[in-house]
Order: C-alpha cells, then structure tokens, then sequence
C-alpha cells in the first residue's frame, strides 16, 4: 500500500462538508453497519427528512444536540492506494483556531464552496488560512451542483472568481472538482450528471496527488528529542541522540555541525530498534551516533557545517491567538520550537491581518482570540530555525501561558530582514 | 529512490516521536497494558522508541478480577520477557477495602476500573499515562488530543482540550494534574493488525478463533464463564458451542465474542478489511448503553 495523505476539510455547515467527510467514508465502505444505525436513529428521532451523514463525525453530545461541530475531529479511511487521515475542523469564525489546529499537518485542504452562493468571505478566509499554514495543496470543492441543475457555467464562474482571488495566495497547486455530496457525483465515482467536467472524482484525486516531495529534503535539520545512554552491559558506553527528522536527508559519513556548541562531527551511524541504516529522511525516528564525544542534549540540533539554519533570539513571526484574554505588546510567554523549550517576550505587535481582506491593520496593539498578526519576539534562549515557508518543522512554534499552561498561541517564523 | 514512508512506518515513527517526547518531559510515566492487542502494539512501540535502553517505565494493569486466563498468561509472559516493573491496580482489592461497591452478579466492573486506576495514578504520583486508544474506536475519542490533560480529579473536560499543533506537544501542567497519552492515535483497526502481522507479534490466543461455549444477549456472543451465566429466566440464552475470536479484550462480562474461523494474523486482517460492523458496536456492550457512552465515562477519568 502507498502513504498516508493528511488532509484538512474547510467549510461551514450549510456547506456540506461533514456529509462530504460522511460521503467519503461511506462510499469507501469505511462507515461500520452499526454506526450508520446509530446516525439513522439520530436523524429520526430530530425529525430529519434524510439521514444526516454529518452526525458520523460530529461526536461530542453537545454536537448531536446543537447540530453542530465543535472541535477538529480525526477520521480515517483508506483505499489499496492510500490511507488517509481527515482533520475536519468547523467553519465559524470564532473556530479560526480550529482551522489553524487541522492545516498544521495537512498536506491537502479541501475547501468546500456552495454551488448556488458561490466564493464568500468565509470562502476567502479558509483559504488565506490554507496559504498562511502552507498547505501545499488545495482542493476547491463546488458543492451542491444537484441544486444548480449540474450546470458547467455555475461551476466555471465560481472557479475563476476563486482563480482571481486565488493569484495573493502561496499555494502551488490549486483543483477544481464539482460535486454533489448529497448524492455522490464526483466524489468517489465520476458523475453521469456532468459530461463536460473532464477532471477526475474527488477521491481519484486524493489518491494520485503527489505529496512525496512536499518536505523539505535539501536542509538537514535534526533536533535532539533526548541522549540515549543505556549503561547496560549489552550497550556499555552506547550514546545516541534520539529524534525525528526535521529535513533533508541524513547520512552515514556526513559531516554535521551541532547547534549551538559550534562542534563539528561526523554520523558515524543511524540506528533504529530494527537495525542500522544508510540514511535518514523526514519525519522518521531515529537514533544518530557521531564519531566524535561531544557535549550534547534535548533541545540542540545537529545540521551540515555548510547549511546552517538562523540561529536567534531576536524573531519574527505571523501568530494565531487562541486566548480569550488578548495578547498585548510585553507579554511574556512559554514557547516550545522543535524540541526547544524558551521564554518569549511580545516586543511588539506589528499588525494585525483582516483574513478576509488581506489587509494589514498597523493601528493595533494587541490580538484577541482568533486574530492573527506578526509579532516581534525575543527569547531567552536562541532558537535554531527556519522560515515557516521553507520548513513547517523547524519554522513553527507555539505559545503556553505561564500561568494556566493552556496553549494560547500557533508561530510561523519569518526569515530576519536584511 | 522516493523518500516517502509506507503508512505503517509513518504511524510508528509518529508514536515513537510522541513517546520520546514524553520520556524527555514528564518526571514519571507509566503505560497501561490490558493484554490487549493494541496495548501489545503499543508496548511494542514503547520498547522501539527506547530502546536500546530498557523501557525506563513500569507498565500498569487495571485488573478487574473478571479477566480471560489467556490474557494474564500473556501479560506476564509479555513483562517477564522484557523485564518491566507491573503495577496491578486491583479492583477486587478496591471492593474487598469496601472503597467502592460491586456490582451485582454477572454484571460487569468495567466502570468500577476508573476508581483503581485514578488510585494507582495518584498513589504513584504518575504525571502522563500512556493508553492505547485510537481516535476510529469511538465518536468522543475522535475529538481527543494525543496529549489529553486530566485535571486533579482525573477528569477530562471535552470543551476545554488544548490546541494540539504540528507536533509540538504541550504537557506542562499543574502538580496532581497528569496526561493521557494517546501515541496510536491515528491507527485503525486495520493499521493494527496489519503492524501485528509485520512486526510478528505476539497475542492472547483469543483473539484467534476457536471453540468456545457461549449464549447470545442483545445480538452479542458471550462466554459462559465463572462470571457470566446464561439466564435461566432466559428461553433464548441457551448455551451452546461456536467457532469464535474476540475482536477486543476487556472485562469477560462484557467482551463479547464474533463467530469466526480465522486463526491467523493474515486471516482477521481479510475479515477485518470487509468488517461491516465496528470493533466496539459488534463486542463491548459498555458501549451500547448510549450514544454519548464513552464521553460519559471518558469524563470521569476513564481511559
């Protein structure tokens, strides 16, 4: 069987997009003979004229009750070409975080649109969202095609207004499918209802996209997660730096520079429980020896000499707030980054983005809860990183409150000026 | 070559980063082994991430008194081998000190294991607790975090669950708050088993088929066994022999068992692909009380 395809799912509730998530899982036979009784028995008993597919997802209590999706729920399903994991995350405004939450480890976003509204603000906002987490793929699903008589000028016109607004974004590969949810068109099976799409069914995509060299293969990048120091007969004087591979490609021989001592070694070996390896490739977990005994531990990360990530304390980064209480300009902070605890201090909040608009609001001086804007932070300790847009890994972090412990803050570091 | 990892080797090196995470972090953790095939899988996994160090961690054993002998046979087996601490926090105990009232005969303790294991999480000061729960088991699993906050009371707050992005895990928290630790999150059913059958696990030989006496309640197949009985009240209960392996493993009262014939790891993969029915709605009538069942239970600190 091939990978695992991460995706994320955008979209309000009138647009379908649990009963899309419903339909994916049913038509792939995923959905259990059990669980479909349980959704009937719902639907009935809240007087539905057909059986609400959104209730396979929905699963907390609350939800059944309000009709509504509270939190990014996991779903999964697999064809013999794919497994696929589904992060589907509400699509009301004050659910931005969520939205940030789902994308952080998409590969693909589905952003679904209603056939009959067309683009809307909420439409925008789900894709700017897509672009700021760099989601490599995005998927535009016209939705409720039944409802428009399958009409190929209602869908084209939606795809080249989103086409028009799509040129701000940063992602790289946009698609287009029409489809009925409700009624399975295009979603795993090509539609008889719509002769002029030439594109493949929604799952069809899913299954061929190339996702294989969306990571970053070119910067080695190897935060340590812990030194291994069994200290057992077998293993006497065995050290070994634990971790997950950030980026590129790591081999046996190279030499690498270890952050933030400056000592310069050699790998002499990649080991695993099942046995050594010649190289080393994101995201897996491995344990590297060097040749060399240095000084090393949780929270420094190993890279080549020549090919050094940004070393500092002085950062900038574009943050979603995800705190009732709003930031405000001199907030101190816990900020976790690979494997990298620190202590950030809110220098400044340079603007605020309108993620509807785009625009950059600079009259602010805080975030409130779902906001986004670039901050100026200073940490006690330097941080090895990279901009977001080279390396979701090593240019991500977020933000804990001291105080509570709640994670509050999502970071997506930006390369220094100048 | 194409750098791109099989969606096995992908799941495995997602729950030894999660576990490396924890032992880096937290002072004292501890990892919950049924016996079951997912907690095998994840002490499996556990001894990966760690190794070549020994599991630096006991694991920990909420025993009903109501238990398949095959189970503990392979618990101990499985601990003996890898020469880890076990910490049995024993229900019979809790009812036998009168700290909680048992239930009738014939029903099930299965909600009576939230009182030892919050003992056992509190009388050894564990700060996370590795489970093996997956999201594709149950509704309200599907919205819980990997990294899943309990607060003082060993209680999960559905509404209140951290942001939990790329994988940056949080689990600073309070003194007498802990994490559940969820590393097999996004494995199915089927991921499991097929990770048993590449790995060469070992598992309780029940969940192979084989005969056994059983008598059908509410649609389910349950042994007749020390602890549950046909009723005699009951014209339908009548016992009788069937070819039968257990999907999942928990209290004998109420893991029901499915007629099969596969008797190995190939032949439940074959049936586990064309299952129509879900581990749970087919065996665990714990599960079938009501739809908000496992959040009910999650709540109150249950795994």
């Amino acid at each position: 069987m091939g990978g695992l395809l991460r995706l994320a799912t955008a979209g309000s509730v009138d647009d379908g997009k649990s009963t899309l998530i419903g339909r994916l899982l049913y038509d792939s036979k995923q959905i259990f003979e059990d669980q479909l009784e349980a959704v009937e028995r719902t639907s009935h008993a809240r007087g539905d004229d057909y059986v609400d597919l959104a209730l396979l997802t929905d699963g907390l209590r609350a939800e059944r009750e309000q009709g509504i999706t509270i939190d990014v729920a996991y779903r999964y399903f697999a064809t013999p070409r794919r497994k696929f994991i589904v992060a589907d995350t509400p699509g009301h405004i004050q659910h931005t975080r969520n939205m940030v939450t789902g994308c952080s480890t998409a590969d693909l976003v589905i952003v679904l649109v209603d056939a009959r509204t067309g683009v809307n603000e909420q439409t925008r906002r789900h894709a700017f969202l897509a672009s700021l987490l760099r989601i490599p793929h995005l998927v535009v699903c016209v939705n409720k095609m039944d409802l428009v008589d399958y009409r190929e000028d209602a869908f084209a016109a939606i795809r080249a207004d989103f086409e028009g607004f799509a040129t701000r974004l940063e992602i790289g590969d946009i698609s287009f499918v029409p489809i009925s949810a409700l009624a399975g068109d295009n979603v795993v099976d090509r539609s008889k209802h719509m002769d002029w799409y030439d594109g493949t069914s929604l799952l069809r995509h899913l299954e061929e996209v190339h996702i294989a060299s969306d990571r970053n293969l070119i910067d080695v990048r190897f935060p340590v997660q812990r030194v291994v120091r069994p200290r057992s007969n077998e293993h006497r004087d065995y050290r070994g730096y634990a971790g997950t591979v950030a980026g590129g490609v790591l081999e046996v021989g190279d030499e690498v520079l270890v952050l933030p001592s400056g000592f310069t070694s050699r790998v002499e070996a990649i080991e695993t429980a099942d046995g050594p390896l010649q190289e080393a490739f994101p995201p897996m977990s491995v344990l590297v020896r060097l040749a060399d005994e240095l000084d090393i531990s949780r929270g420094d990360l190993i890279c080549r000499a020549h090919n050094r990530p940004t070393v500092g304390q002085d950062l900038s980064a574009m943050v979603c707030w995800m705190a009732e209480q709003p930031l405000r300009q001199g907030a101190k902070l816990a900020l976790k980054h690979t494997t990298r605890w620190a202590r950030a201090l809110v220098r400044d909040v340079q603007y605020r983005l309108d993620v509807n608009t785009l625009h950059r609001q600079r009259d602010v001086d805080e975030l409130g809860l779902n906001d986004i804007g670039r901050l100026d932070l200073r940490t006690t300790v330097p941080l090895f990183y990279d901009d977001y847009r080279r390396n979701r890994s090593t240019g991500s972090f977020v933000l804990v409150d001291e105080a509570t412990n709640v994670t509050v803050g999502a970071g997506m570091l930006l390369r220094p000026a100048g | 070559m194409t750098y791109q990892l099989s969606h096995l080797d992908a799941l495995e090196a997602e729950a030894i980063h999660v576990v490396r995470e924890v032992v880096a972090e937290f002072e004292r953790p501890a990892l919950l082994f049924s016996g079951g095939k997912d907690s095998a899988v994840l002490l499996h996994v556990a001894v990966k991430a760690c190794w070549p160090q020994a599991l630096p961690f006991p694991v920990v054993h909420v025993d009903t008194g109501h238990n398949f002998a095959e189970v503990l046979e392979f618990r101990d087996r499985r601990v003996g081998e890898l020469g880890v601490r076990l910490v049995v926090a024993s229900v019979q105990q809790a009812i036998d000190r009168g700290e909680i009232a048992d239930v009738p005969a014939g029903g099930s303790r299965n909600r009576l294991q939230t009182h030892s294991l919050l003992q056992a999480i509190e009388g050894h000061a564990f700060d996370a607790v590795f489970g093996g729960g997956r999201r594709d088991e149950e509704k309200a699993r599907a919205k819980e975090r990997i990294y899943s906050h309990r607060d003082e009371f060993g209680q999960w707050n559905p509404r209140g669950q951290r942001p939990e992005l790329w994988s940056l895990y949080n689990g600073r928290h309070h003194k007498g708050e802990h994490f559940r630790i969820f590393p097999l999150s996004n494995w199915t059913e089927l991921d499991v088993w097929q990770y048993i059958e590449r790995e060469g696990l070992e598992l309780p030989t029940i969940y192979f088929a084989h005969d056994r006496e059983v008598f059908r309640r509410d649609g389910m197949l349950l042994a007749t066994g020390p602890f549950t009985a046909p009723s005699p009240e009951a014209a339908d209960e009548t016992p009788f022999v069937a070819r039968v392996r257990y999907r999942t493993v928990g209290d004998m009262t109420c893991t029901a068992a499915v007629a099969s014939e596969a008797s190995t790891v190939a032949e439940v993969i074959d049936e586990t692909s064309t299952a129509r029915v879900s581990e749970r709605g087919a065996t665990r009538s714990d599960d079938r009380t009501s739809e908000a069942a496992m959040e009910d239970r999650k709540r109150e600190g249950y795994f």
